[in-house]
């Protein structure tokens, strides 16, 4: 009886975005009295971040500081258009839609500017701290929120944007099949160190290796924590997870949360996650898609270190010691005949 | 059996409110007080995310039938904040990344505050213990690991500093 170790690794490539009737989102930028610039969505966050990256874009595009952005999803009836946040689109999509609105309402920004402080717009720069000040001469300058306010009350002008992405479907050429479903493709590899107990069939996943390729990482430390976030996800795939464990059959169907196994902050492994950066053209900023794929190498790669470390071959998920005993069997008994 | 009126200590106030039989602590705190930061995620105690503190211990506030805490003291997230300053926890868990969808949220920081206030320097198998109740489905655990490490850290350092 013993403990036994074992490594596999999996890859994936991961396209980004749809290819259905065309995929389009919509951003819509505005600035109030006061400077504030409110990007109106309708891509839910539901925890991965596409707010903050939204907020990223537009406070890029327009050369202001975060805090003058404000990202408004509240309403997905009567705000602008989105196909919604799946298929690993967010950041792609609604990227794009908002870097589109803000140059435009930045265009806005400038001739105001430009009115304001009676120079040409072609001569003005921002620097990301507020102002917006003729270039060569920082001390000719207005603060966005002494702009706002006078393209309110003073110019009767609107600073505002109008932005949308559209990937156009894509339809088989039919001769050769040739087609161009997606916009970009992320490109991604898990190592996975597994320990096997051969007369248990436990599986303890001690250590994972990620290495992903995702374009420009707009938010480092958001995508890193997406990286790990899925990797649990996947290792919760891999080895607890199932409502039909014996599927077809219903039998032993965990019927409520205190049936449905998953792991716990105690049974982690260490991971180790590595970005590789190379920009996407059509990407926002040069980023790609990164969502969901994160979930799917770490599962072959625990499958290929379960081989490794016992030579147990397991097609079926999840991984569960009673699959693991029944594969040292199979093992046993054709060794035996 | 009637509706009664119940009164407890709600994060240092008075509150009294009328409550149906067999109502829950949980559905107490979030419709008769306005208190939404405690969730009902499986109803079962098996989730956490609807965790408050009963005269200083976690307890799952969908299990607790609100008249046998009555007179009691509760404490919710909502209480854990002084003003709009955030306290060590709930910082840590900002700077540390520990939260993504944030439904797991306000129950793992009112069990990282009960482990706080009774072992002010947990290691990490203590705060592992502590949060093993509490189910996320986001982070993969880890950053809510080091952010309660990190605010037992920051208190500590308060502590001294007091």
């Amino acid at each position: 009886m013993a403990k036994l170790r074992g490594r596999g690794y999996a890859s994936v490539n991961y396209p980004t975005g749809m290819n259905l009737g065309g995929d389009p989102s919509q951003a819509l930028v505005h600035a109030t009295t006061t400077g504030t610039f409110v990007i109106s969505l309708s891509s839910v966050d539901l925890g991965q971040g596409i707010k903050t990256i939204a907020a990223q874009c537009a406070a890029e595009t327009l050369g202001l500081p975060m805090e003058n952005i404000l990202v408004d999803t509240a309403d997905t009836d009567t705000g602008p258009h989105c196909m919604g946040t799946f298929a690993s689109r967010g950041t792609h999509r609604v990227g794009n839609a908002v870097i589109m609105a803000a140059a435009e309402a930045r265009g806005v920004m400038l001739e105001v500017a430009a009115e304001e402080l009676e120079v040409d717009a072609a001569d003005l720069e921002t620097d990301g701290t507020g102002y917006i000040a003729v270039k060569g001469a920082q001390d000719k300058r207005v603060h966005i929120t002494d702009l706002a306010l006078a393209a309110h009350f003073k110019h009767g002008r609107t600073i505002s944007g109008r932005g949308i992405y559209l990937k156009e479907p894509s339809v088989p050429v039919p001769e050769t099949g040739e087609m161009d479903p997606d916009s970009c493709q992320a490109h991604a590899c898990t190592v996975a160190v597994v320990e096997v107990d051969d007369e248990t069939g436990v599986v303890e996943v001690l250590e994972l290796f990620n290495a992903y390729e995702i374009g420009r990482a707009l938010n480092p430390a958001m995508a890193t924590q997406q990286v790990e976030g899925g990797a649990w996800m996947g290792l919760s795939h891999a080895l607890f997870e199932t409502t039909e464990p014996y599927y077809p059959a219903r039998d032993h169907g965990p019927r409520d949360f205190a049936g449905y196994l998953m792991p716990g902050p105690a049974d982690l492994p260490v991971q180790h996650s590595l970005l590789l950066e190379r920009p996407s053209a059509n990407g926002p900023y040069g980023a790609k898609g990164i969502g969901e794929m994160t979930a799917n190498a770490p599962i072959p790669a625990i499958a290929n270190a379960i081989f490794d470390a016992c030579g147990v071959r397991l097609t079926s998920m999840p991984f569960t010691p009673e699959r693991v005993l029944r594969g040292l069997d199979a093992l046993k008994t054709e060794e035996t005949c | 059996m009637p509706s009664q009126i119940v009164s407890l200590v709600v994060n240092g106030e008075h509150r009294e409110f009328i409550a149906a039989p067999g109502a829950t602590l949980l559905a107490c705190l979030r419709e008769s007080l306005g208190l939404t930061a405690a969730k009902r995620g499986c109803a079962q105690g098996a989730c956490g995310s609807c965790t408050v503190l009963v005269d200083g211990r976690p307890e799952a506030s969908c299990l607790v039938a609100v008249e046998t805490v009555a007179g009691g003291s509760v404490r919710t997230l909502e209480g854990v904040a002084t003003g709009g300053d955030l306290d060590e926890v709930q910082s840590a868990f900002v700077d540390c990344f520990a939260t993504q969808c944030g439904f797991c949220t306000s129950g793992m920081i009112m069990v990282a505050e009960a482990l706080l206030d009774r072992n002010p320097d947990p290691s990490e198998e203590d705060v592992i213990e502590a949060i093993s109740g509490n189910v996320c489905r986001c982070t993969g655990y880890r950053p809510i690991v080091q952010a309660v490490l990190e605010a037992a850290a920051r208190r500590r350092e308060e502590a001294v500093t007091r």
